[in-house]
């Protein structure tokens, strides 16, 4: 049992030792990104750095607010936080100012807010809340779409933001689904769709629908020749046809001319080495030029031109593949996965559904960004804008990401006292 | 599936991801040498590949807009060192003054990328600077095409160039600093077919700035494609003959081939050069251009407003045909007045007092222009009612309106609405006597040269027209805007037309016409003659006119300001130029 005297000897240290490490490793990048020839002091609050080192103040007072606090605080107010943060989605459609193309801040003054940042944790909070009212057992159809639409809410306010990237994010919540029960055919939808997604962009229509052709007959040759069976697998075709044909109309007539732009150049469709494409090469040459053992902190030549855009924010992960190298890469992407792992952990070892669904939503929400924003670095998916947790530069979302982990350690503090 | 299991899946697919990143930065980084350039802190250089700019024919295929080589001086302020400033200077010719806020404009804009320190000097000039580019690191000559302008007054038609500004750069990212675009003219309204497509080559520089080659073998370079070319519809002998007929004039002479809308002439003087608007001294030669009192940048055939004077009868009496006020077997007594009110009158010019429409045109007779809109404004039960009839009628000739055609600059007119004067006057406070300058084309009405051409070709195509625009054809694109292909019909009935064009023939060609001139009998052109009062100074003069009387190929309007009578001027300009037209076609 946690008693109030010895409220820091349950806490995980290990997880807080990862979370430190990373963060300092974020400055120190950013300082590096932002280094030039001229006023280089650490604590210089008008440079990104400066401002970073306030954030990280601020994110430990917070954090250390966290681990004070008694755990049924969230427990009981999960349902009011996730009605707040979607009310405040709604409200921002309204009176949201608009950054780089999405409309997704409030804006107090010069200080600013962007609430989808926090809508994640609300959102797992109120995951885990709501499994929690039920057993594993009785996750049935009806648990399964509410279950869905409380993720998908949030999901379509932040699109309709035009905020792509932090909308994928949420799709994090299916691997939490997956973990509670939910059937893996899901996944094999998902990853399916996913294939057949790409296919059909990079394909000649006429190439795919023979390709498409000759998979559906090796599976009907190996599928008992029943009635249902071929029925079913027209049905299929047809989907399949109708589905490619639509995506592929979306992207090339419907999407911004900037994100079917995007997907293409990823793809390997379409080459815009001065427009879509420059985040991607310069991204690519800058950590590629780090070669094994990278250049050295401060040394880099590529992050420091202004050639690579959004360097301390999006693209922070360039300054580590370049001053740092493969081996400096190796470590920080071991020390990430050490964080993941680690939570993971940590939830399985909880009693109650609501700390291991919530523990699972923050594992699966640092590993969407992670996958999402280093996937983007090294041209392995397109350029969504969105954060590497702990790494990029930015008081909203090293903030929110500090409550996410810190509600989770927490949680796992009290474990011994939380019963389903 | 077990929920241990399940576990296991999330944490494998966790660490999969991990390793599939680590297997692709260990090929970008360790295996692949494309990318190790930069460890020996070379960098990679874009150089845009400038398009050439599409060139404009004329409708015979002469060329009347082509391009010569030129060269830009670029600079990269970082790589910029100590250099002698004098012998830069001297070899391309600028006061140091200009050399230091070059610089540190570019270096404004930004330290690491390039700006174009110098525009389109000359080849030779650039022969002498490239000898010495050596001594000046940082300075690199860039190829450009500089724009020639074989005849030279053709400003107004053809436009110019000039820099982009900051907003046109926001608007659309096509265009970065210091690059040129058209501002007006068909340079600027066809600017997005004739400036074509950006190329670009990644070049790898190491620290001394020696190639070092190109980066991915060229994988990710794009060649630039060169602008369409146009073909205009303007005929430049005809255009040519047009200015010579204005020279040291005030006006406009707008031709339009009313089969299909294609503008044979635009001339508007004075005129411009527009090669003195390109190039070193341009800022001089605009700041010149834009103090002189005749305004030679000011497009008078487009953006001229003046009151249509008698030429606007031709629409009123069709008015009145169409809404059967007037019959056209009726004479009217023409007693060289007519009283709207008590002791107010419109006066009348010598000629026989008994007249029909046909006359009534052929004389100008202003009397019977202002009965006849009474008597239209008779039919209705209220003024209003019949100033929005009329309003309506007028503005199916495309009067008052912008004209949607394929110029850069355009003006409305004036063509008051029945709110205006419900305003000025009161409700029900005016009447056809309160607004009878409006039957013969004084008042409030103004309106712009083209859209008199205009009017002129509705007539000549006995009530339909085809928006008039400067572009025949578009290098490699099957057809112009279909707002050009589209005939448009005005308001009044085909059959209307014949009794105005009885009038106009006469104008030309029966002895006591306003416009008689024997010697044009054979092309049988039809046309009006009008007289603009004009408040600030003498009274402007007007023509328009069409020819053959049957099935006509071109329709014309002629303004020459402060020029008196419309038959003293305008009406031998346009008859003159009409003659031009047929001697060209038979050569």
């Amino acid at each position: 049992m946690r008693k109030a005297k010895n409220i820091f000897e349950n806490i995980d240290y290990l997880s807080v030792i990862l979370y430190l490490v990373l963060v300092f490793i974020g400055f120190f990048n950013i300082y590096a990104s932002e280094f030039n020839d001229d006023a280089n002091e650490i604590f210089n609050l008008s440079k990104r750095h400066g401002k970073q080192l306030l954030f990280i103040f601020i994110s430990s007072l917070i954090a250390f607010f966290l681990i004070i606090i008694d755990w049924k605080f969230f427990f009981s107010l999960s349902f009011l936080i996730y009605a707040l943060s979607i009310s405040s989605l709604i409200l921002i459609l309204f009176v949201g100012k608009i950054t780089n193309g999405s409309l997704s801040w409030f804006d107090f003054g010069s200080f600013r807010i962007q609430p989808s940042e926090f809508a994640k944790f609300a959102t797992a909070l109120a995951l885990a809340r709501y499994i929690n009212l039920f057993s594993i057992k009785k996750f049935n159809f009806s648990k399964t779409i509410l279950c869905f639409g409380l993720v998908l809410i949030p999901l379509l306010l932040i699109t309709i933001q035009n905020d792509t990237g932090t909308a994928l994010v949420f799709l994090s919540f299916v691997l939490v689904l997956y973990r509670e029960g939910l059937t893996e055919n899901v996944l094999i939808f998902g990853i399916s769709i996913f294939l057949l997604t790409i296919l059909c962009l990079i394909l000649d229509f006429f190439v795919f629908l023979i390709i498409l052709f000759f998979i559906v007959s090796v599976i009907f040759y190996f599928l008992k020749k029943k009635k249902k069976n071929i029925i079913n697998i027209l049905i299929l075709f047809v989907f399949c046809i109708a589905y490619s044909y639509s995506v592929s109309y979306i992207v090339k007539n419907i999407l911004p001319k900037h994100q079917s732009d995007r997907i293409m150049v990823v793809l390997g469709q379409k080459k815009d080495p001065y427009g879509i494409g420059y985040n991607v090469i310069q991204s690519k040459i800058a950590i590629g030029s780090g070669g094994l053992i990278g250049k050295g902190f401060l040394k880099g030549t590529q992050t420091r031109f202004d050639f690579v855009p959004e360097q301390s924010t999006d693209f922070i992960f360039c300054t580590i593949g370049e001053e740092w190298g493969f081996s400096g890469a190796l470590i920080f992407i071991s020390l990430y996965l050490a964080l993941l792992l680690r939570i993971l952990f940590l939830s399985e070892r909880q009693r109650s559904n609501f700390s291991r669904v919530y523990g699972y939503s923050v594992a699966c929400i640092l590993f969407f960004h992670f996958l999402i924003n280093i996937g983007m670095t090294i041209g392995l998916f397109p350029v969504v804008g969105i954060p590497l947790p702990f790494i990029s530069y930015g008081g909203s979302s090293l903030i929110s990401f500090t409550i996410l982990l810190f509600v989770f350690l927490n949680l796992d503090s009290y474990r011994l006292q939380i019963l389903r | 599936m077990k929920n241990s299991l399940r576990k296991n899946v999330v944490a494998l697919f966790f660490i999969a991801v991990s390793i599939i990143f680590l297997v692709k930065l260990f090929y970008i980084q360790v295996l692949n040498e494309e990318y190790k350039f930069s460890a020996k802190n070379n960098v990679l250089r874009y150089d845009v590949l400038q398009p050439v700019r599409g060139l404009v024919f004329d409708r015979d295929s002469n060329l009347i807009v082509s391009n010569e080589p030129a060269f830009d001086i670029i600079v990269v302020p970082r790589e910029v060192t100590k250099i002698d400033t004098t012998v830069f200077c001297n070899s391309i010719n600028i006061p140091k003054v200009d050399f230091i806020e070059k610089l540190n404009s570019a270096i404004e804009y930004s330290k690491y990328r390039e700006s174009i320190f110098e525009k389109q000097i000359d080849a030779i000039t650039a022969a002498n600077f490239r000898e010495k580019l050596y001594q000046f690191p940082g300075f690199y000559l860039r190829k450009v095409t500089k724009r020639i302008y074989p005849h030279k007054n053709l400003g107004h038609l053809i436009g110019f160039m000039g820099e982009v500004n900051s907003k046109k750069m926001k608007e659309d990212n096509f265009y970065i600093k210091g690059d040129l675009h058209g501002v007006s003219g068909i340079e600027a309204s066809y600017e997005n077919k004739l400036r074509g497509k950006k190329g670009m080559s990644i070049r790898l520089v190491d620290v001394h700035n020696r190639t070092q080659g190109k980066f991915n073998n060229g994988e990710y370079d794009t060649l630039a494609i060169r602008g369409k070319n146009l073909i205009s519809t303007i005929d430049i002998e005809l255009q040519n003959y047009g200015n010579q007929l204005l020279n040291d004039k005030l006006g406009s002479i707008v031709a339009i081939n009313p089969k299909n809308g294609e503008i044979l002439s635009l001339v508007s003087s004075p005129n411009f050069d527009p090669e003195k608007l390109s190039g070193k001294n341009r800022s001089n030669n605009y700041k010149k251009l834009i103090n002189n009192r005749t305004k030679p940048m000011f497009n008078r055939a487009l953006l001229g407003e003046y009151p249509p004077g008698s030429t606007f009868k031709i629409i009123n009496s069709l008015i009145c045909l169409q809404e059967k006020t007037l019959n056209v077997n009726n004479f009217y007594n023409c007693d060289g007045k007519y009283f709207f009110e008590k002791d107010r009158s419109v006066k009348c010019h010598k000629h026989t007092s008994k007249v029909n429409l046909s006359d009534a045109i052929k004389y100008s007779c202003n009397p019977f222009f202002c009965e006849n809109f009474e008597k239209y404004f008779d039919k209705f039960d209220s003024s209003e009612k019949a100033y929005k009839n009329w309003f309506a009628h007028v503005t199916s000739f495309g009067i008052g309106d912008w004209m949607n055609n394929d110029f850069f600059s355009g003006r409305k007119g004036l063509l008051p609405k029945a709110d205006y004067y419900n305003n000025y006057y009161g409700k029900n406070n005016w009447n056809s006597s309160t607004i009878i300058s409006m039957s013969i084309g004084q008042g409030e009405l103004l309106i712009t040269p083209i859209q008199l051409a205009n009017l002129s070709a509705i007539i000549a195509n006995r009530g339909f027209f085809y928006t008039p625009h400067i572009i025949k054809t578009i290098e490699n694109e099957l057809s112009i805007d279909s707002n050009f292909i589209n005939k448009k019909f005005c308001s009044i009935n085909k059959e209307h037309f014949k009794y105005v064009i009885e009038g106009m023939f006469d104008v030309v060609n029966s002895k006591n016409g306003t416009a008689y001139n024997p010697k044009i009998e054979r092309f049988n052109i039809c046309g009006k003659t009008g007289t603009a009062q004009n408040p600030h100074g003498d009274d402007h003069s007007i023509y328009i006119a069409f020819a053959p009387k049957n099935n006509p190929e071109i329709a014309i309007a002629v303004f020459i300001e402060n020029a008196g009578w419309g038959s003293k001027w305008a009406a031998p300009i346009g008859n003159n130029f009409i003659q031009k037209y047929f001697e060209l076609k038979d050569k």
